[in-house]
């Protein structure tokens, strides 16, 4: 068998896999034969990503489909963090789906099935295209499979969570479109093909030749508009309510991955960029996005009262951490950056999905209903607690190891002030989600008012099915805490683009 | 001047037009039919283009532009309009007399802007790029002004019938299968849009956008 054959079967993968699982999901619907398909569909994408992950390490970029699928470092990375959250999220899809059914609420579940598997092969496309125009079309499907995921729970407030997400996402989106028919149109003009124009290991190649200032206005409309998908100032206002009103799998995959596969196009643009006009421009756009994106979650997250809507501002926190180590753009900060889109991912996932069972025993997002959990409910409180710790940046935890490589980087590359500036707002987010977290789980179990039937919640218990994938989350992030030698030789090709 | 210099300064003005129109019609009815125009404007700029640099395949481009963006797509949007009356109207923050005054504002923005593009090659296309950068922004006006779903899918296809125009003017079009794919995503997102249209009427009883203030910090 020749290797061509081979590599293109190989990044088929992870795209049909879901699509096969989805067009099961449409015709047989959602039983208890068809309900961990979508976990063995996330288990292929894991798999693959894994197989590519060798396959680029050994033997350099995968390309086929005349340059129409790409794998570098970067995709394989991506590819093993969409497989592990994807495996997590679809593993807990079922027990949280159950609880919801035996409360008689949510939407259709064959619907939710195949969705979640169509949004799945979207994201490894985005993340496998080898061409913008490609990249741009999956993550644009991304938001038009995910519209009706958001408004699941038919209710006044998921229904304005979806029609927000949607038009903004669309609109954001199409600004990007804007820069890659720019960027196309000065590519033809430099020289390029038809068919590589839209190429970013093309474009990189030629980036000389580019006219500047089309590129400029490029770059600055396709960081916006990919911004806006990942989550990034000023075109972030469906975060907090898509991700508080999907149900809790779909969060964990919109804010684990989603927002990382958003995040990536803007890291090959930022690539051509840099050859084009220097580091300098791109570095001013990510720094504004990421500081504004920073201070925004930071405020928001202290006057915070719902918690699946303090999750949502963490991981735009998150996100403007990530859009400042794309800034500082060294070897040492994109590898720290990488690192940190996989243990946000992980932790969020688990921080997401611990929220939603926490949402179906209490019956209530708000944070001041919710008071001694850690005596209630001990199990949930333990995993709850781990995961933010997690989130918080504490040791031995991955978050940690990255959060110190970026400042790290920072400051090597004499970006003290920002980044300086970007740990100080970082701060007062840990500051109000550790205020918020420890009154939830600490605090008086006020016995219940007169007249208020006791809360009979408490039998519910947390089963083996829903604990699994939350423990072995958290397992993943403290390990790759502890040591991120599997993904070293990756996570060293993948920054290579760093200087 | 050649003819098709001529046609295609034709074909873009009427292109704006198209959009200006859109912006100081306030019945939705009437901005589909408007839309439907942009759409024709939008074909006849790709079949000029087509004759003008004997690209034979851009006449097949220009029938499949012209088929979604002049019939399908307008025609999705004023079957989700309803009978009743308050829901044709846009329902504009501002007034039409500043809104078209803001429009004359962003077509010389567009002009500033697009200075770059422009200087890229000396084409009557090229010269007509900033014209499609004009309807993007009035496409984002639309977007922001007006507080009725359904004008916000119709500020959303004119973006994106701008960004189509800027993709023709500049590079004679992006590759086929890109183009199909981004076709394909707006007229699903357009069909998510009308869903989601419907269930609001049945939810809140009207499509006014200002109902929804649930969720908030």
């Amino acid at each position: 068998m020749d290797r061509t054959f081979a590599d293109t079967a190989l990044l088929l993968l992870p795209i049909a896999a879901p699509l096969l699982a989805a067009a099961v999901y449409a015709v047989a619907g959602w039983r208890r034969a068809t309900a961990h398909l979508g976990t063995a569909a996330a288990a292929v994408i894991l798999a693959s990503g894994i197989a590519v992950a060798v396959s680029v390490a050994r033997n350099g970029p995968l390309t086929t489909l005349g340059g129409w699928l790409h794998a570098d470092a970067l995709s394989a990375f991506l590819l093993l963090v969409i497989g592990s959250v994807a495996t997590l999220a679809c593993a807990a899809s079922p027990a949280y789906l159950a609880a919801e059914h035996a409360a008689h609420e949510g939407g259709s579940r064959r619907r939710y099935g195949a969705l979640v598997s169509c949004f799945l092969a979207a994201m490894c496309l985005g993340t496998l295209a080898g061409n913008l125009g490609l990249a741009w079309i999956a993550i644009e499907a991304t938001t038009i499979v995910t519209a009706f995921l958001v408004g699941h729970h038919h209710t006044r407030a998921a229904l304005e969570a979806a029609w927000k997400y949607t038009v903004i996402c669309s609109v954001g989106i199409a600004l990007a479109l804007l820069g890659i028919v720019v960027l196309y149109d000065a590519a033809r003009h430099a020289g390029l093909s038809e068919a590589t124009a839209l190429n970013p290991a093309a474009l990189t190649a030629h980036a000389r030749a580019l006219d500047p200032a089309v590129t400029r206005m490029a770059t600055a409309f396709m960081v916006l508009g990919f911004g806006a998908k990942a989550g990034l100032a000023p075109l972030h206002a469906w975060l907090p309510d898509a991700h508080s009103q999907a149900p809790a799998p779909v969060s964990a995959l919109m804010s684990g991955v989603l927002l990382a596969v958003a995040f990536t196009q803007i890291l090959r643009v930022k690539q051509i960029a840099d050859a084009a006009l220097g580091p300098a421009f791109s570095r001013t756009l990510l720094l504004i996005a990421g500081l504004a994106t920073l201070a925004l979650a930071a405020l928001l997250l202290l006057a915070q009262r719902d918690y699946k809507r303090m999750l949502a501002y963490s991981s735009m926190e998150h996100m403007g951490l990530i859009a400042v180590a794309a800034a500082i753009g060294t070897r040492l900060a994109l590898a720290a950056l990488l690192l940190h889109i996989a243990g946000h991912g992980l932790a969020k996932t688990v921080a997401f999905t611990a929220s939603g069972h926490l949402l179906q025993a209490e019956r209530t997002t708000r944070i001041e209903q919710i008071r001694a959990l850690a005596t209630r409910r001990p199990a949930l409180a333990g995993i709850l607690a781990a995961a933010l710790l997690a989130l918080l940046g504490l040791p031995p935890f991955s978050l940690f190891a990255s959060e110190l490589g970026i400042a790290r980087a920072g400051f090597a590359a004499h970006l003290g002030i920002p980044v300086a500036a970007a740990f100080v707002l970082a701060l007062v987010a840990f500051a109000a989600l550790a205020r918020h977290t420890a009154s939830m789980l600490l605090g008086d179990d006020e016995p219940p008012a007169a007249g208020e039937p006791p809360k009979a919640a408490a039998t519910t218990r947390l089963s083996l099915a829903a604990r699994a994938p939350l423990i072995t989350g958290l397992t993943a992030v403290a390990a790759l805490g502890v040591t991120a030698w599997p993904i070293n030789t990756l996570l060293s090709l993948a920054a290579q683009g760093g200087r | 001047m050649s003819a098709h210099a001529q046609l295609l300064d034709l074909a873009a003005g009427a292109f704006l037009l198209a959009a200006v129109a859109i912006l100081w019609r306030r019945d939705v009815r009437a901005q589909t039919a408007w839309l439907s125009v942009q759409g024709a404007a939008l074909a006849a700029i790709a079949v000029i283009l087509g004759a003008d640099r004997s690209h034979p395949e851009l006449y097949a481009v220009a029938a499949a532009v012209g088929l979604l963006r002049a019939v399908v797509l307008p025609a999705l949007v004023r079957r989700a309009v309803t009978a009743r009356a308050e829901d044709r109207e846009s329902a504009p923050l501002i007034n039409v007399g500043a809104s078209l005054l803001a429009a004359v504002a962003l077509v010389l923005l567009a002009y500033a802007v697009a200075q770059p593009l422009v200087r890229l090659e000396a084409t009557t296309a090229a010269r007509a790029l900033p014209v499609g950068l004009a309807v993007v922004l009035i496409g984002l006006l639309i977007l922001v002004t007006r507080r009725k779903a359904l004008s916000q899918i119709v500020g959303f296809l004119l973006l994106d019938n701008g960004i189509t125009a800027i993709a023709f003017l500049a590079a004679a079009g992006v590759p086929i299968l890109v183009e199909f794919g981004v076709s394909f995503d707006l007229l699903l997102a357009v069909l998510v849009l009308r869903v989601l249209t419907a269930r609001m009427r049945a939810v809140f009883g009207g499509s006014d956008l200002d109902e929804m203030r649930e969720l908030h910090d």
